[in-house]
């Protein structure tokens, strides 16, 4: 390594895009993931002014990917009015997808590498990867291989009716064949986390978003999309009694105890986020906007198959690492922006955070990190309301906070986003 | 959207058939492209006036070829009246007969143009009949021309020159393809106010202009046209229009800002996007506007208040922040309608909005020419757009090609040329007028 090394720089969140987030199988049902994930970055493009430009990078993903999309954040790059000498990279890792690539450039605009960048991602469950069976896959590769008319009919004379079923993706985790609800379930269970208060969170999340509408809070993070300008999944007129209606979906072998249902957990959504970082000399040189400083990052993962822990509970532990290295207390934030996967995750993970036992024996703290502020979590609504396209969650919590935090124009704002795996990743932003 | 009609009686057998059944054939208009002649031809210059060789020079300047007399020409490409000298209606007769002789030998996309004085309640009655005859007279001439050639004059306040900035910038308008859907209408020059640009093919450069509603038709045809012309350009359009806008300002290499322009604080959202991300806001063109369109005895508050607050009312109060913001040298330009000029049935709330634009702008000029800018208004005709194409074909086919002198009707981009104008510092002597883009409609005056 060379002597010169450069001091770190401040990475700056600019601005957001998303389109509206549409429940599964609904008006964005023959979008694309690269559709979706260009019209998001299209609309950053138009709101900065960044046509032409060359950025540094553009990091983002999908979780549920078609093989041929192997290239799909470049592909989707050369259908902007980005100039086409703008690098992009996939990223994947769940529902943190979004995370890890903004925070992965953040890193990069850091350290001086580059000075501009856009991460985000998408999803679609409408538009999913159906793949053939490993029966009829084998046989099919065979074919390839096979030189002459013998073995080619051999291999064809293997495929039985079973073979010709597809493949359809799932959202249950390999190696416990569990749904994430209904691991979830279990972990909502251990923590005693109510019904009722799974249910006041969801009803918090939908009137929540729905007055951020209101006030045109959404005005310029949002471009609408195939017809779409607003999130499919809010109910703003939703009321307690109408969640405490709905019969559980998750965790129903629990029987009377199960408390998880289709009103405190996210449905399977289509959408996608980008969100614009620099450093501050590229902003202030394009007259760009400095929402907030995306200050650090931090991902963990839980032993979940053994049942040490829940699947969506290590951000529990990435925050407390990344709390310390910063010197700082669960306390010190404005904002709170916990994905809410379930109602239950989040609820899980505030009382996980303020039970002396968990934060002694789990995160080898003396004192527990304490409770927060409720006034203060996800106060312009999130998940349960907006609803959940994996990859694309973490550029909407981005840049949703970044532009509260500049409103308030003080203060700090904590990230934390759980993910398929047992994983999770956090982070921290401050007000400019 | 396209005038099927227009094709057809202007191409192979079908041209035949409707020249030899006598059809109405209307022509393909002569529209500006850049670095195109400014004139299919020789120019004309006819009139006894004092700054005819002043005038002469400046379009020699222009790299025309300048005639006094139309001896020996065979084709040209504009005639200027200048008749701004003359003081008693028979003095009108060697101009306009010289013109007559000249006619036929107009170029398709011809210009006539004429260069008068404003009629005032304190000139003699002899010098008013003349002034006000040439109006009637120009007017005339655009009728009877044929080819996609117009008629236009220019009417010069008290005390202005032929060679104020604006009135040699009305004439390189009104010239140009630019003016191709202008036709029997005056521009009135108050002041000798305004610089003519380094460059006619880059009349906006270094500006920052805002279009409202341009996510499309005719706001997305006039940012396309103001970047063209050099400016940077802000598309504004409602928050549930994005994705259209996006795709505008894309295209113009711009920035997008979602605003409802009905919001209390859109004037102020727009001013510090604008200052904030390109340096300034030089040029505002209200262009967004809704129609909800029905007949009076069946009009309901929700439809009739509607578009009043879209059309006018945002207007009004956008121009107050904007006034109190004091920008120098801000130029407006609104939207009006040849609706709110001779109204239309079925539309009095649009009408009243339109012919609202038309108040405000006279109203508001001298405020904005304070802080060294101006404000002026567009009334576009019947106009092909998506809004248009709405229309039953008969009713449409009629509606562009029966009333207008020019026999079609106009595209978004002729609206937007005029509005390029009316936007630049050149048009600085022209302030709170209405110029009409209506292919000289039989409608209004």
């Amino acid at each position: 390594m060379s002597d010169t090394q450069q001091p770190i720089r401040p990475a700056v969140v600019i601005g957001g895009n998303r389109i509206p987030f549409a429940r599964s199988n609904g008006p964005y049902s023959k979008a694309s993931n690269q559709d979706m994930l260009t019209a998001a970055l299209d609309g950053l493009v138009a709101r900065f002014g960044l046509q032409g430009q060359r950025l540094g990078g553009v990091a983002a993903g999908a979780v549920l990917k078609h093989s041929k999309d192997f290239n799909l954040v470049r592909e989707s790059v050369l259908g902007t009015s980005l100039s086409a000498q703008t690098p992009a990279y996939d990223v994947q890792m769940a529902c943190a997808t979004g995370m890890e690539a903004i925070g992965s450039l953040a890193n990069k605009i850091k350290l001086g590498q580059i000075d501009s960048a856009i991460g985000g991602g998408v999803d679609t469950t409408s538009d999913a990867p159906i793949a053939v069976s490993e029966g009829l896959r084998s046989v099919l590769m065979d074919l390839s291989r096979a030189r002459s008319t013998s073995p080619k009919l051999k291999a064809i004379s293997r495929i039985r009716p079973r073979d010709l079923a597809p493949n359809a993706p799932g959202t249950g985790e390999p190696r416990t064949g569990l749904s994430m609800g209904d691991h979830q379930a279990i972990t909502t269970k251990a923590w005693k986390i109510s019904r009722e208060a799974q249910d006041e969170l969801a009803l918090a999340s939908h009137k929540n978003l729905a007055a951020a509408y209101e006030r045109n809070f959404f005005d310029d993070l949002i471009t609408p999309f195939a017809g779409v300008s607003k999130d499919t999944n809010l109910r703003a007129d939703s009321t307690i009694e109408k969640l405490a209606s709905l019969k559980p979906a998750f965790g129903k072998n629990l029987g009377a105890e199960a408390t998880m249902t289709a009103g405190n957990s996210t449905p399977l959504t289509d959408g996608a986020s980008a969100v614009l970082l620099g450093s501050e000399d590229y902003a202030r040189e394009h007259d760009l906007p400095m929402l907030a400083n995306f200050v650090d990052f931090e991902a963990a993962a839980v032993d979940f198959v053994h049942g040490a822990d829940g699947l969506l509970m290590a951000p529990a532990y990435a925050v407390a690492r990344m709390l310390k290295r910063n010197n700082l207390t669960l306390q010190d934030f404005d904002f709170y922006e916990i994905h809410e996967a379930f109602a239950g995750t989040v609820l899980s993970t505030l009382a996980a955070w303020d039970d002396p036992e968990f934060c002694k024996n789990k995160l080898g703290l003396e004192a527990p990190l304490g409770a927060i502020d409720r006034s203060k979590l996800n106060v312009n609504g999130s998940s349960l309301a907006a609803g959940h396209p994996f990859a694309a969650t973490g550029g909407r919590l981005v840049a949703t906070l970044a532009k509260m935090l500049h409103e308030k124009g003080s203060g700090r704002g904590l990230i934390s986003v759980c993910a398929a795996g047992g994983q999770g990743v956090v982070a921290i932003l401050e007000a400019r | 959207m396209a005038d099927k009609y227009l094709e057809l009686v202007n191409s192979g057998l079908t041209k035949k058939l409707a020249t030899s059944l006598g059809l109405p054939r209307p022509s393909i208009l002569r529209r500006y492209a850049p670095g195109e002649a400014l004139l299919p031809g020789p120019v004309l210059l006819l009139g006894d006036s004092s700054s005819a060789q002043q005038l002469a020079d400046t379009l020699l300047g222009w790299g025309l070829d300048v005639r006094r007399h139309a001896v020996g020409v065979n084709r040209l490409g504009g005639i200027v009246l200048m008749l701004d000298e003359l003081e008693a209606p028979a003095e009108l007769s060697a101009p306009m007969l010289a013109a007559g002789a000249a006619l036929r030998q107009l170029a398709p996309g011809g210009r006539v143009v004429s260069l008068s004085r404003e009629a005032l309640d304190t000139d003699a009655p002899a010098v008013a009949a003349v002034r006000q005859g040439i109006d009637g007279a120009m007017r005339s001439v655009g009728r009877e021309l044929r080819g996609g050639a117009t008629a236009n004059g220019i009417v010069l306040g008290h005390g202005v020159s032929p060679s104020a900035p604006s009135a040699l910038a009305a004439l390189h308008f009104f010239f140009s393809g630019r003016s191709a859907y202008v036709d029997g209408q005056f521009l009135s020059v108050d002041s000798a106010d305004g610089t003519l640009p380094a460059d006619f093919s880059q009349p906006l450069a270094g500006k920052v202009a805002v279009v409202t509603g341009a996510a499309r038709g005719i706001g997305a045809a006039i940012a396309q046209t103001l970047h063209r012309d050099g400016a940077t350009v802000v598309v504004v359009d409602v928050p549930g229009a994005g994705d259209a806008l996006a795709k505008v300002a894309n295209k113009v290499s711009g920035t997008a800002l979602q605003v409802d322009v009905t919001r209390p604080d859109a004037g102020a959202k727009i001013i510090e996007h604008a200052v904030a991300r390109h340096g300034s806001l030089d040029i505002v063109i209200h262009n967004a506007g809704i129609t909800r369109d029905k007949l009076l005895a069946n009009m309901d508050a929700r439809r009739w208040d509607s578009v009043i607050a879209v059309n006018i009312s945002s207007q009004l109060a956008m121009n107050e922040a904007f006034l109190a913001a004091e920008l120098p040298g801000l130029r407006i330009v609104s939207l009006a309608s040849t609706s709110g000029i001779a109204g239309n049935r079925g539309q009095t709330n649009y009408a009243a909005s339109k012919g609202g634009v038309i108040g405000m702008v006279r109203a508001s000029a001298a405020s904005f020419a304070a802080a060294g800018g101006g404000i002026n208004a567009v009334a576009p005709g019947f106009i092909e757009t998506e809004m248009t194409a709405k229309i039953p074909v008969a009713t449409r086919t009629v509606a562009r090609m029966l009333m207008p002198s020019l026999m079609q009707g106009g595209l978004p981009v002729d609206v937007a040329e005029a509005i390029g104008f009316l936007a630049s510092d050149a048009a600085a002597g022209i302030n709170g007028r209405t110029l009409r883009v209506c292919g000289q409609s039989l409608v209004g005056a």
